[in-house]
């Protein structure tokens, strides 16, 4: 990104709050309606200590689900791709089950493992698997021929050609992939949490809204949001520099 | 026999051929092979009952008009297809038996983006015996000098650490060449690799190409569609027909080498080349595969 469009959305981000403060300062609107982002600010801080906790139970939550969801992701992405028979017979089941919606699936949970943590979990883990098979699977099932061919004139075995070529061509379809399920990854815990928890941010909103403590809502949003920006940059980063040769820069190829 | 001294630099593998077994038998017998893709109505033959032999040390072009099946032979030889009928000896036994080295080169560069150009010219060395087993010690000390001495020899020596994308599609074919050679093949396969070149870079990589041949002398087969690569580097040219491919011209070319580009401006040189051109282009006109020459254009 060059520096005058990094400027530009920085402005865009900070103008976006100052709009909104601005605009219920003008409009006189309630705080119980939507609080200005000075005053979730404010709440936020008030209430840190007692906020603590629910964020650490979140955070936990979606990592342990999205751990296991991209584990389980891999093997069967790996699977699925790793032939064309595989991947075209597997595929129709795959689209089904990824376009249930997954708050469905947390009464299940709640009915199987009780209120808690284990349907958080769980929820985490179901929606953040799919992106990842999908891509993994995607990713080694396009490998070019042509790349395996040449291991094989070597006499390669197929685990040889899944570890020098078709692995390490999926790569950057995996991490495309963890920077969409580690978001996922918390939609669902907080789902789940909403639904049938006791603790974590989202049951704290939960309950700060039955309160009509609304800027507390807010604040609840705020720490989602901040933890979503958070992981993704982690993962952008090590993307970056795991598969940066897939993002050849064109004004360092000769001609 | 000379030859044979020269190669001993390197431990055979298990199962390698024994000097005697290769003086007596060609490296290579392709007999009555046939190849058909499809089934039913889409079926295309590409070969049928083709023969061919190559000696070990020889230098064989096969050259043809496109869809004539030379690439067919030359992936059946690879062991990447298998042939519908017909049988594939290498020293006598039947291919897969025997673990001969095969180096091969691609139309495309085809090296891997995610590594270096160091790193993929040593990818042979990773992958067959009896490299493999000395990987992790070997690695970062004999096979990468080995690696960067091949590519210094075709004018790659600052760019080891470099990655395909950064180079050139002439410098990345070069690397190719190393790739298939690091591991000092018995048999080097080359399928159009300077195919998708402009004339001047071609040209330049054939001496690349000779010196290197000079050097380690594998048995090669070379496909190609242009008659002077074939003249300038084989030392014997095969002419397939259209399809299915037949074998219609075999013919040695005794020029001394190393050759260079005023040997392409030679008389004798310009004649056979006039001869063979006339040559495929009867087949295509008279030969079985008139029709179908056109309809796979």
């Amino acid at each position: 990104m060059k520096n005058t469009e990094r400027f530009a959305s920085t402005a865009l981000i900070v103008g976006f709050f100052l709009v909104w403060e601005l605009a219920c300062i003008a409009f006189g609107i309630s705080e119980i309606v939507l609080p200005r982002p000075s005053q979730i600010l404010m709440t936020l801080i008030e209430r840190w200590p007692a906020l603590v906790p629910h964020t650490v139970q979140t955070l936990y939550t979606t990592l342990v689900g999205f751990a296991l969801g991209v584990g389980i992701g891999v093997v069967i992405g790996m699977i699925i791709g790793s032939s064309r028979v595989a991947y075209n017979v597997a595929f129709p089941l795959l689209v089904g089950l990824s376009s249930i919606p997954k708050v469905a699936v947390v009464p299940i949970f709640v009915l199987w493992f009780g209120a808690g943590t284990v349907p958080a979990v769980l929820t985490a883990v179901v929606i953040s698997i799919f992106p990842v098979v999908v891509n993994v699977a995607t990713g080694l099932a396009t490998t070019e021929p042509e790349l395996e061919d040449v291991l094989r004139t070597l006499r390669a075995s197929r685990t040889d050609i899944l570890f020098n070529v078709g692995l390490p061509r999926a790569m950057p379809y995996f991490f495309a992939s963890l920077k969409v399920a580690v978001t996922l990854a918390f939609v669902g815990s907080v789902i789940a949490e909403t639904v049938a928890g006791n603790r974590g941010i989202g049951n704290m909103m939960l309950i700060a809204s039955a309160n009509f403590n609304v800027p507390l809502t807010f604040a609840g949003l705020f720490i989602l949001a901040a933890m979503g920006i958070g992981l993704y940059l982690i993962f952008a980063a090590i993307e970056k520099r795991v598969t940066g040769w897939a993002n050849r820069k064109a004004e360092l190829a000769m001609g | 026999m000379t030859m044979a001294a020269e190669r001993t630099a390197i431990p055979s593998p298990p199962g390698a051929i024994a000097p005697t077994e290769s003086l007596s038998r060609p490296l290579i017998q392709i007999e009555d092979v046939s190849l058909t893709y499809g089934r039913g109505e889409r079926e295309v033959q590409a070969l049928s009952r083709t023969s061919l032999d190559v000696p070990n040390g020889d230098f064989v072009a096969l050259v043809g008009p496109s869809g004539c099946g030379k690439s067919t032979i030359l992936k059946i030889v690879a062991q990447l297809l298998s042939p519908s009928e017909g049988h594939v000896f290498v020293v006598g036994r039947e291919i897969g038996a025997v673990a001969i080295r095969i180096g091969m080169a691609f139309q495309n560069p085809t090296l891997l983006p995610w590594l270096s150009i160091r790193d993929n010219v040593m990818l042979p060395l990773k992958i067959s015996q009896p490299f493999r087993r000395d990987w992790r010690r070997k690695k970062n000390g004999e096979y990468r000098d080995r690696a960067e001495a091949l590519l210094a020899k075709v004018g790659l020596s600052g760019f080891a650490g470099h990655y395909p994308w950064q180079l050139s599609g002439g410098m990345q074919q070069r690397a190719s060449l190393c790739r298939a050679l690091v591991h000092e093949p018995t048999l080097l396969l080359l399928d159009e690799p300077f195919g998708a070149l402009d004339q001047f870079t071609r040209e330049e990589l054939w001496d690349v190409l000779q010196a290197l041949w000079m050097e380690q002398k594998p048995t090669v087969l070379l496909v190609t569609h242009d008659l002077r690569e074939s003249a300038y580097l084989a030392n014997r040219i095969v002419v397939m027909s259209a399809r299915p491919g037949r074998i219609i011209v075999d013919e040695r070319v005794d020029y001394a080498r190393p050759r260079s580009i005023e040997t392409t401006f030679r008389p004798d040189f310009v004649e056979l080349n006039h001869r063979l051109r006339s040559l495929i282009f009867e087949a295509r006109a008279a030969g079985p595969g008139a029709v179908p020459a056109g309809a796979a254009a």
